[in-house]
C-alpha cells in the first residue's frame, strides 16, 4: 500500500520498478534475475543461509581442495549481474521447517517445498519493508524442473502460502501460468518471459548462452545437503540417537566433517580424515571431549553424546586405528574435555575387522 | 580513527560475511571495520561482498591461520 501512496507523481517519468531476486547460485536464477534486469527493473539479490546450505563450507575445511576455486556462488552470480546482495541468516527459524515440513520431505530430508515457502515469505517481509521499498518477488523456478517441489500444482502453492500472491514472478516459466501483477501493471512485458517447462536443461543452457554466461554452477541434486543421501543419513542417525528431533547449528556443521563412527548408541566419534579437518575440528575443543595420538601423528577426534570411563577406552582403539600406530602395540592417546581438563592413557589400536561396517554413519 | 572489530573466527562461510554485512550496516559512510576470520574462503567471500556492494577491503593480512581485513564502509 506505502507503494500506491508513494507514487502520486507528476506525471512525467513513470516509476522505477524494482525487484529481489532470490539468488540460489544456480543456474535458474541468475536467468531469471537477468531476464527481469534486461527490462529495465532495479534488481537485488538476497539470499538465505540456512545451515545445510553446500556453498564453501566443505571446500573451506578440507585441505586438499584448497587450490580449487573456492568461490561463493550466490556471491559470483550477483557480480556476473552486478546486483547487490543481501546474505539473511535464516537457521534458527529454519530448524522448524526441517523438522516440521507441512507438505513432507521429498527424496531425502529434504523439505522443499516447505523450504521454497519460508524463503520466499522472508524474501517479501524484506522486500516489502519500506526502508527496501521493493514492489516484487523474482524467483528461478521452472515448472516440472524438479518432480515434488516445482511442479505446475506447487506454483499457486508457493506464491499463496509465502503471501506474496501475485507479487511473485517466475520469468522463466510465467508464459505457462497467470498473468502476475508486474506483467498485468506493465512493469515488466509478459511476451518477452520465458515458457520453460520439464527437466530438460537445454533451454536455459541456450538461454545462458545468448546472454554470454559460462562458468556457471550446475548443483546436481538441489541447493543444500539435505538432497545428499548420506548427509541425510547422518542426520537421521543424529535424531535417532538422541531419541528426539532437534539440532544446534554446530551439529549440522560437524555433520559434514570428518568420518562419523557410532560404536554404541549413547556416543560417536568424529574423526578428522586431513589437516584441514583437524583445524577445523580444534575449533570445538571447548565444546566437546576430544582424543588425540600422543606416541604417534594421528587424527583429531571429538566424542559426542554421553560416554563413561569404558567409552572412552573404546573410542582410543578407534582412534588409535586411524593413527599412524595402527600396527603397534599401544598408542599413547591424550584425552581432553571441554573445560581442558586432559588425561593420558595406552590402548591397543582395534584391528580393522572390529570395527563394524554399520558402525559407519 | 575508531576502530570497530570482528570477531568471525571459527566461522564458516558464508557465516563471517553476513556478520560483516550486518556489522556494516550500524556504520556510517568512510567508517573502518576489522575483521578477524579463520575460514580460508573468507579470502574470496569477503572481498567479492565488499566489491558488489561497493565497499572497500582497504588491507588483507595472513598469519598463521587467521586472516584480518580492514574493510571501509
Ligand atoms: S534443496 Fe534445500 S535449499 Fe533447495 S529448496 Fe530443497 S530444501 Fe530448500
Amino acid at each position: 500500500m506505502t507503494q500506491e501512496t508513494s507514487s502520486v507523481n507528476t506525471g512525467d517519468k513513470p516509476k522505477q520498478r524494482k525487484a529481489v531476486a532470490l539468488i540460489s547460485g544456480g543456474l535458474d536464477s541468475l536467468l531469471a534475475a537477468k531476464v527481469v534486469q534486461e527490462q529495465g527493473i532495479h534488481v537485488e539479490g538476497i539470499n538465505f543461509y540456512t545451515g545445510f546450505c553446500v556453498e564453501g563450507h566443505t571446500h573451506a575445511i578440507r585441505k586438499k581442495d584448497k587450490d580449487k576455486q573456492k568461490r561463493n556462488n550466490s556471491l559470483w552470480v550477483a557480480e556476473q549481474l552486478g546486483i547487490k546482495l543481501h546474505i539473511i541468516d535464516i537457521s534458527e527459524e529454519y530448524k522448524d521447517i526441517v523438522l516440521n515440513p507441512k507438505h513432507g520431505y521429498g527424496a531425502n530430508l529434504n523439505p522443499c517445498l516447505d523450504c521454497k515457502i519460508f524463503m520466499v515469505n522472508q524474501a517479501q517481509a524484506w522486500a516489502w519493508a519500506e526502508e527496501n521499498g521493493f514492489d516484487f518477488i523474482i524467483t528461478g523456478e521452472v515448472i516440472g524442473q524438479r518432480p515434488k517441489s516445482q511442479r505446475k500444482e506447487t506454483m499457486p502453492i508457493i506464491a499463496r502460502e509465502s503471501g506474496a500472491d501475485d507479487r511473485l514472478l517466475r520469468p522463466l516459466c510465467a508464459k505457462n501460468l497467470m498473468p502476475t501483477l508486474p506483467e498485468r501493471e506493465g512493469w515488466v512485458n509478459r511476451d518477452e518471459l520465458y515458457d520453460f517447462s520439464g527437466r530438460s536443461r537445454k533451454p536455459q543452457f541456450e538461454l545462458a548462452k545468448k546472454f554470454g554466461f559460462e562458468d556457471f554452477a550446475q548443483p546436481a541434486g538441489g541447493c543444500c545437503f539435505l538432497t545428499d543421501a548420506n548427509y541425510s543419513k547422518k542426520l537421521a542417525d543424529l535424531w535417532d540417537a538422541r531419541g528426539e528431533r532437534r539440532y544446534e547449528l554446530d551439529d549440522i556443521m560437524l555433520l559434514k566433517v570428518g568420518r562419523h563412527i557410532r560404536p554404541k548408541k549413547n556416543f560417536k566419534l568424529i574423526v578428522s580424515r586431513e589437516e584441514g579437518e583437524n583445524n577445523f575440528l580444534r575449533g570445538y575443543k571447548k565444546q566437546f571431549t576430544s582424543i588425540h595420538t600422543v606416541s604417534h601423528g594421528g587424527p583429531l577426534t571429538l566424542l559426542d553424546g554421553d560416554f563413561d570411563k569404558e567409552d572412552i577406552k573404546l573410542a582410543a582403539q578407534i582412534v588409535a586405528r586411524y593413527s599412524g600406530g595402527k600396527n603397534a602395540d599401544q598408542v599413547t592417546v591424550q584425552v581432553e574435555n571441554y573445560k581442558g581438563t586432559s588425561f593420558v592413557m595406552d590402548v591397543p589400536p582395534m584391528s580393522a575387522d572390529e570395527i563394524k561396517q554399520e558402525w559407519h554413519v | 580513527m575508531s576502530q570497530n572489530t570482528l570477531d568471525c573466527r571459527n566461522l564458516l562461510c558464508p557465516m563471517p560475511v553476513i556478520r560483516t554485512q550486518n556489522a556494516l550496516k550500524e556504520l556510517s559512510e568512510g567508517e573502518l571495520l576489522e575483521v578477524t576470520c579463520t575460514d580460508p574462503g573468507t579470502l574470496s567471500d569477503i572481498p567479492t561482498w565488499c566489491r558488489i556492494n561497493h565497499h572497500e577491503v582497504v588491507s588483507t593480512e595472513e598469519n598463521n591461520h587467521e586472516i584480518v581485513f580492514v574493510i571501509k564502509k
